[in-house]
């Protein structure tokens, strides 16, 4: 369970998640966060208005997933680092995948290192394609990572071998 | 002896913010603070805030206290003493101040105490070995400082400070083997908990440290899961190589000083101990002694600046400051701190605050 192991339910993940058809139109943004807490900055950070409006901080981010492009400025954006962007219309058998970054050594362009899931266990090798910082200046970078296709939904992070 | 209008003893966001308030009405503030440095808190936090765009967030703390600590310096009517504790309170309003050896005194019109809090410890057998540390002191050892306090961590507490700390000890490098955590469930805001599972980062919930082992400075520790009253569960200890833990077991308002001043107290387990009454400006039950931050009840930076604005704003109108814009301000900064609260993660400070609205009521 979320509150007791910090690993959300398959259900909680499904009820965020973009429907079927949303995701094999192109990049779109998956937003993990269960849990009503004072924040906002994902909404703020959004210009295309994908997040609905907060009417109270606390809320939970409701999306409108049409309006996402996948310029990927709100995973910086977030304290949490619960927001991730998927787009599983970039080959026939690999997806990419938008992640926050915030560890070093941060990888190069073209590395392959270990795919780990929601719970920090290796569920696969994947390539580093692009490494960004998110804003100017800041210490969050944002990775995009070629993975397997049935890995979209399961990596979260990654592991650098030093 | 010194004399001032408001003496603001702390320079967290509470302290900062306060002062910046007060300063904008006009009034002259003296703010004290014994680090060498502003910031309080926010100094050693690399990680990025919550909140909303007012409070900063998306920011790193340290750099949301070189911000406000930019502005407290350019402001023509706040003067600074860094290095500088605040001892104790005089009957007759005066207070002592000490800074490097050399004691002094001030006499203020009002005063703000926006001091913060100190870390609770706990009592297990050989806790007092080396390397057992509170989970602050490491987030200073390695934030401020730059050193690292060991190479593999246990942490013990998932509210946010411990599961923080962890993910910044995971950033320098430091291997983190777990976190214990003795209630049924992760203090900590969900989504810290799963950026550190993710790293590999095991959360126990239900478990505690029964003892600490080792000869010169600690080597192991042993770990039981425990039942709903708390007893551990036998059969279920199992030890842990470890050259450091990590205490982030919550944190006590520091408020010696506000006894002293005779401001009438209570006690809330839900505000982290002994708080004072005050009002809705932050207001004590001693004229123009105010309280600002984590020493009011135990929250947020967010939090923390909004009280510090309040305050700020209450005490400069006492003085006779800003009698115009006062009642505008208040409000906007009243409902910010509202909707802060709002929520189910402000479930625990509201129930403090009516608690001590109530003990409020029954004194007076
Ligand atoms: C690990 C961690 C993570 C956190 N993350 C967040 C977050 O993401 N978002 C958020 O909103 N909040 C966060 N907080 C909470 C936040 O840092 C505190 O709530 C906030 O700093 C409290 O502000 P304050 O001004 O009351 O006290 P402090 O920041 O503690 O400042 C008090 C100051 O008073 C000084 N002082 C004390 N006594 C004296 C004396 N006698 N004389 C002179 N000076 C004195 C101290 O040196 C200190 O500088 C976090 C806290 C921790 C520990
Ligand atoms: S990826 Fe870009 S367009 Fe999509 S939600 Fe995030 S900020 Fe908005
Ligand atoms: S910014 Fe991140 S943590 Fe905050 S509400 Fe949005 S998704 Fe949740």
């Amino acid at each position: 369970m979320l509150s007791k192991s910090g690993v959300p339910e398959k259900k909680q993940i499904e009820e965020v998640m973009p429907s079927k058809e949303r995701l094999a139109s192109g990049p779109v943004v998956i937003v993990e966060c269960f849990q009503e807490i004072p924040c906002d900055p994902c909404y703020t950070s959004c210009k295309q208005g994908c997040f609905l409006p907060f009417e109270d901080i606390n809320d939970l981010p409701r999306m409108d997933f049409e309006k996402c492009n996948g310029c990927g400025i709100c995973i910086g954006a977030c304290p949490g680092l619960a927001i991730f962007i998927v787009d599983e219309t970039y080959s026939e058998n690999q997806a990419l995948l938008s992640i926050p970054w915030e560890f070093k050594p941060v990888p190069a362009e073209g590395d392959i290192v270990e795919g780990l899931n929601r719970k920090g266990e290796t569920v696969g090798q994947v390539r580093v394609k692009k490494v960004r910082p998110s804003a100017k200046k800041s210490t969050t970078h944002v990775l995009t990572l070629e993975v397997p296709k049935d890995l979209a939904h399961e990596v979260r992070s990654i592991k650098v071998k030093q | 002896m010194d004399k001032t209008e408001i003496l603001i003893v702390g320079s967290g966001p509470a302290g900062l913010k306060g002062a910046l308030a007060a300063a904008g009405q006009g009034a002259r503030v003296t703010l004290v603070e014994r680090d060498p440095f502003l910031g309080g808190q926010l100094v050693k936090q690399t990680h990025m805030f919550f909140g909303s765009k007012e409070h900063y967030a998306s920011e790193r703390g340290f750099k949301i206290a070189e911000k406000l600590g930019k502005a407290v310096k350019e402001d023509p009517n706040i003067n600074i003493y860094e290095n500088t504790t605040v001892l104790g309170y005089y009957e007759d309003g005066v207070l002592s101040l000490e800074k490097e050896g050399k004691f002094s005194t001030i006499k203020p019109e009002a005063l703000i105490m926006a001091t913060g809090a100190q870390e609770n410890t706990l009592m297990f057998p050989n806790c007092d070995l080396p390397s057992i540390y509170g989970a602050g002191a490491v987030q200073t050892l390695m934030n401020v400082h730059g050193i690292l306090p060991g190479k593999k961590v246990a942490m013990l507490g998932a509210g946010n400070i411990g599961v923080i700390v962890s993910y910044q000890l995971l950033q320098a490098g430091v291997e983190v083997l777990a976190i214990i955590e003795a209630l049924p469930n992760i203090g900590a805001y969900h989504v810290h908990a799963s950026k550190v599972r993710r790293m590999g980062v095991p959360i126990w919930t239900s478990h505690t440290v029964l003892s600490a082992h080792g000869r010169e400075t600690l080597e192991k520790i042993t770990v039981a899961e425990i039942d709903a009253d708390f007893k551990p569960l036998a059969g279920t200890e199992k030890e842990l190589e470890v050259d450091v833990l990590c205490i982030a077991v919550g944190l006590t308002p520091l408020t010696e000083i506000l006894f002293q001043a005779g401001c009438r107290m209570a006690y809330i387990p839900e505000l982290g101990g002994h708080v004072p009454l005050c009002d809705e400006t932050l207001e004590t039950s001693v004229k123009n002694i105010f309280v600002a931050g984590d020493v009011s009840g135990i929250e947020e930076a967010s939090a923390a600046m909004v009280e510090g604005t309040l305050a700020g704003l209450k005490a400069a109108y006492n003085l006779g400051y800003g009698r115009d814009s006062y009642g505008e301000l208040v409000k906007a900064a009243r409902l910010e701190l509202d909707a802060l609260r709002r929520g189910p993660a402000g479930e625990k400070i509201r129930s403090g605050l009516e608690r001590l609205n109530l003990a409020g009521k029954e004194a007076s």
